[in-house]
């Protein structure tokens, strides 16, 4: 970035008004706020709720699954906890997650810019989250859906007795504020960049989150469209879907899957995007084979388009269909695996430090090594045939969206904090909780990989009596990892009030949001920043205590 | 991007051009294409020919992108190519259902 | 004197966000477009599942579409690409800064696409009479009843999604008709026109899709 001198340690002073208090505390100026970082927060509050909403759904469903038998709640109940727990966690939070909170604090102050293309937009798209979160709290009161998160027909069409149109009107809506945040994004990478930034300088987590918003308007219309046919289809009775009417329903899947398994990468590339960063900051090197991990990011959103059958094995689509969405399936790993292999090589010989944010970025290598992997044994039509409703799959994308998206968006999250927040939290307790986060994810999901493939189906309310053992385990690994998750939720919040004031700097890293005060002035920048370095360029800096200010402070905490 | 203003004879020449690709799909449809020359699904290469040819016309003049960047043109062909794709690989579904 | 009007009118326009009129220009610009990607891939996936009920029922399609007014349908495409010509001759009127012109264009654009929106009004009422509408009251003395009930829904659901569309596109129209009577518009600042130019020219594109697939199947038969 621009010329590494030794600059002097700022605090966002009274001088230098920050975005939080340049515009008094008052409600007004927060919910009527053009500002993307106030925006940002407020998405960060909005998420957070949906996010408990959503492990409460998952928590149930795992007391229930303690016992072989259905003995906590009735099988509709269950059927409509799982659909609670999978519509809230993959629309309200995994999707906006990244993007919309660090994403949208993010973009501009990378690419050097004062805010992002269409501010307004920015906000709608909050808005439009919180209607669709109002209707589906709506629905969810009112007794809730228990077609599954995917809406399959013709039981979400025909027989389902919930609140499935209500539901759908949400993620209809939900899905519009999704399309303005990739939309914006896309506008203010490609026009807004500070003067010396070319696309071959941007940070790599830039480039994730522009492959994330092509996926996002490219799919996301389609499945808006597929739901609102539902909702007609279920409303007048009429046969697009269902076969008793003359209708197709693996129509149906195959336009629902369109999206939803390009939404999957919409859902990890922020993440890829994250670790990047977290790995260049913490090996205090440059992220190998750059060039690599940015086009793999496009890669991955383009085939990620071209796979989706591999949802559909066993739904009647064509054999040959199959064979063909199986081989490009396994494509689509491939870069995948070269950012695993590159963010390997970052740590080579870098200068590497234990802070909370890289414990999370090498347990996410980890856990979304194993999640990909898994990810190409299902690809295997083959294996998929046995698999296919499975704990197997559950498991899978659990490794891959919680031991992979979740970690990534809590690293980022304590990673970028003192610069989103000016404080810092607490390195022990955010330490305890990314081994717990850790140790209980594996003891949540790993089991379930062997509960997969010893056939125990997925959205049953009872099992065999020979599955309990594996059921109690992942059940107690749910417990600890919702310890983790709380423990962040509680030291983050203290940490607003008695955490101690960040630096501009306080990692030492490179990048433009590194260059200003934490938190940042309204305006992102005092002088609008001129790129003449590459992105992740440690060169220049030297291995001073100076330069790593948070081990100088481990010292001082351990001292 | 500097200005630049398309002259209206432009406009009109495409309008006309428009009117009579809509003429001639009317009138394309009320004969049987198939059965005159052998082809077989004639008549719908042709509909769907004359639409593509009316739509590209609409794009390059009456949208400017004929006049505008290579950002602009790569936007329009990456929305029609993520079409096309939706649309065959779903159709090949159903296309190779009897093949295994 | 005019030209000092518009450059005070488009420097009033640039927004903070942005260094440059220009740079503002581009990136609304670029919006509109990924926004018309979107809309694209939205009556794309109608479009798909046309594709595949018509492959499954193409002798029942054929025979409801044959109950559509192809005289009707080809005066409304008609109407539809006069009123691209209208739209594309306001963007010029606004480019070279003719306001009065620009709003003559403008009141022609919203005139035709309510005489379509008519059209529709009529063709839909025609269904309604004839218990074409799918739900309870359809009834199909045809021999493919239910291949007619999925293709009039098709029917209904492509060209109501491209009416609401038409009918937002009049509302941003009509909301450009002061400022272009008051010459807010110039060879400096244009784009609100340029930009609503493109939405409509994308909605007349759907319909000229809309019009061969719905309309004219298997009519030589």
């Amino acid at each position: 970035m621009t010329i590494a001198t030794a600059a002097p340690e700022t605090h966002a002073t009274p001088e230098v008004k920050s975005y939080l208090g340049s515009a008094g505390w008052d409600l007004k100026s927060w919910l009527l706020t053009r500002d993307h970082k106030r925006i940002a927060i407020l998405y960060v509050i909005s998420i957070t709720l949906f996010f408990f909403l959503g492990a409460l759904g998952a928590l149930l469903v795992r007391l229930e699954l303690l016992t072989p038998a259905g003995d906590m709640v009735q099988a509709d109940t269950y059927n409509r906890l799982f659909t609670l727990h999978g519509v809230i966690m993959v629309f309200f939070f995994l999707i906006p997650s990244i993007p919309a909170t660090l994403g949208n604090f993010l973009v501009p102050i990378m690419i050097g810019a004062k805010d992002l293309a269409f501010p307004r937009i920015n906000l709608a798209s909050w808005y439009l989250y919180n209607i669709a979160g109002v209707l589906v709290l709506w629905a969810i009161l009112m007794g809730g859906v228990d077609t599954g998160w995917t809406f399959y027909t013709p039981f979400s069409t025909t027989y389902s007795n919930s609140y499935v149109t209500l539901t759908i009107v949400a993620v209809f809506i939900n899905g519009f504020s999704s399309i303005f945040t990739g939309l914006n994004f896309i506008v203010t990478i490609h026009r807004m960049r500070a003067p010396g930034l070319t696309w071959f300088r941007l940070p790599l987590f830039i480039w994730a989150h522009y492959a994330t918003s092509l996926i996002i308007v490219l799919g996301t219309p389609v499945v808006a469209i597929t739901l609102a046919l539902v909702a007609v289809e279920r409303s007048l009775g009429i046969g697009i879907f269902d076969p008793a009417l003359g209708g197709d329903p693996v129509l149906f899947q195959h336009l629902f899957w369109f999206y939803s398994h390009p939404a999957v990468y919409i859902m990890i590339l922020p993440s890829m995007g994250v670790i990047s960063e977290l790995v260049a900051a913490f090996a205090r090197k440059r992220v190998f084979g750059y060039h690599f991990v940015a086009f793999a990011s496009i890669a991955i959103a383009v085939l990620g388009f071209l796979v989706w059958g591999h949802h559909m094995f066993v739904s009647g689509q064509s054999a040959y269909a199959g064979m063909v969405f199986s081989v490009l399936s396994m494509l689509v790993a491939i870069p995948s695996a070269v950012k695993v292999f590159n963010w390997t090589a970052t740590l080579y010989q870098g200068s590497i430090s234990r802070e909370t944010p890289m414990l999370y970025a090498l347990g996410f290598i980890g856990l979304f090594t194993i999640g990909g992997m898994t990810g190409v044994m299902l690809a295997t039509m083959g294996i998929d045939v046995h698999v296919h409703d499975t704990y197997f799959v559950v498991a899978h994308f659990h490794y891959i969206m919680v031991g992979g998206a979740i970690m990534g968006y809590l690293g980022g999250l304590h990673y970028w904090w003192p610069k989103m927040t000016g404080r810092l939290y607490p390195s022990f307790w955010a330490r305890i909780s990314a081994i717990l986060v850790f140790v209980g994810f594996n003891l949540t999901f790993f089991p379930q990989f062997v509960l997969g493939y010893l056939g125990m189906p997925r959205r049953y309310w009872a099992y065999p009596p020979e599955f309990q053992v594996l059921n109690v385990l992942s059940t107690a690994g749910a417990t600890i990892l919702g310890i983790g998750y709380l423990l962040p939720f509680t030291y983050l919040f203290w940490s607003l009030k008695y955490g101690q004031r960040a630096s501009d700097n306080p990692w030492g890293a490179t990048g433009l949001e590194w260059e200003t005060t934490s938190p940042p002035p309204t305006e992102n920048f005092l002088t609008p920043p001129v790129v003449t370095k590459d992105a992740y360029d440690y060169r220049d800096f030297d291995e001073t205590a100076e330069r790593r200010p948070h081990l100088a402070r481990e010292e001082e905490e351990y001292a | 991007m500097s200005l630049h203003v398309v002259p209206r004879k432009v406009y009109y020449w495409i309008f006309a051009a428009l009117m009579v690709g809509t003429a001639l799909t009317v009138g394309a449809a009320f004969v049987d294409l198939s059965a005159a020359t052998g082809i077989p699904g004639l008549n719908d290469v042709v509909m769907l020919g004359i639409a593509v040819a009316k739509a590209v016309l609409v794009v390059l003049f009456f949208m400017h992108v004929k006049y505008s960047g290579r950002l602009t043109a790569l936007t329009v062909l990456s929305g029609v190519l993520f079409l096309v794709i939706l649309l065959t690989i779903t159709l090949s579904d159903y296309l190779t259902r009897g093949w295994l | 004197m005019r030209e000092a009007h518009a450059a005070h009118e488009a420097h009033a326009a640039l927004q903070h966000q942005f260094d440059t009129l220009e740079q503002q220009k581009e990136a609304s610009t670029l919006g509109m477009w990924v926004f018309l990607v979107t809309e694209i891939m939205f009556f794309g996936g109608l479009f798909c599942a046309y594709l595949i009920h018509r492959r499954q029922a193409y002798e029942g399609f054929a025979e409801a579409s044959f109950h559509l007014d192809v005289g009707l349908g080809a005066f409304n495409t008609a109407v539809l690409i006069g009123s691209s010509l209208t739209m594309a001759l306001a963007v010029w009127a606004a480019q070279v800064g003719r306001g009065k012109a620009c709003f003559g264009f403008l009141v022609g654009t919203i005139g035709l696409g309510t005489v379509f929106l008519g059209v529709k009004v009529v063709e839909y009422s025609h269904k309604f009479h004839e218990h074409h509408v799918p739900g309870e009251r359809f009834h199909w003395t045809g021999a493919h009843p239910e291949a007619a009930e999925v293709f009039y829904s098709l029917y209904f659901a492509m060209t109501g999604l491209h009416a609401l569309h038409m009918i937002a596109g009049i509302g941003v129209l009509a909301a450009l008709l002061l400022p272009a009577w008051r010459g807010r518009y110039s060879a400096a600042y244009h784009n609100p026109v340029e930009l609503t130019g493109l939405y409509w020219h994308f909605v007349d594109i759907v319909w000229i899709f809309l019009f061969p697939l719905l309309y004219l199947i298997g009519r030589h038969g």
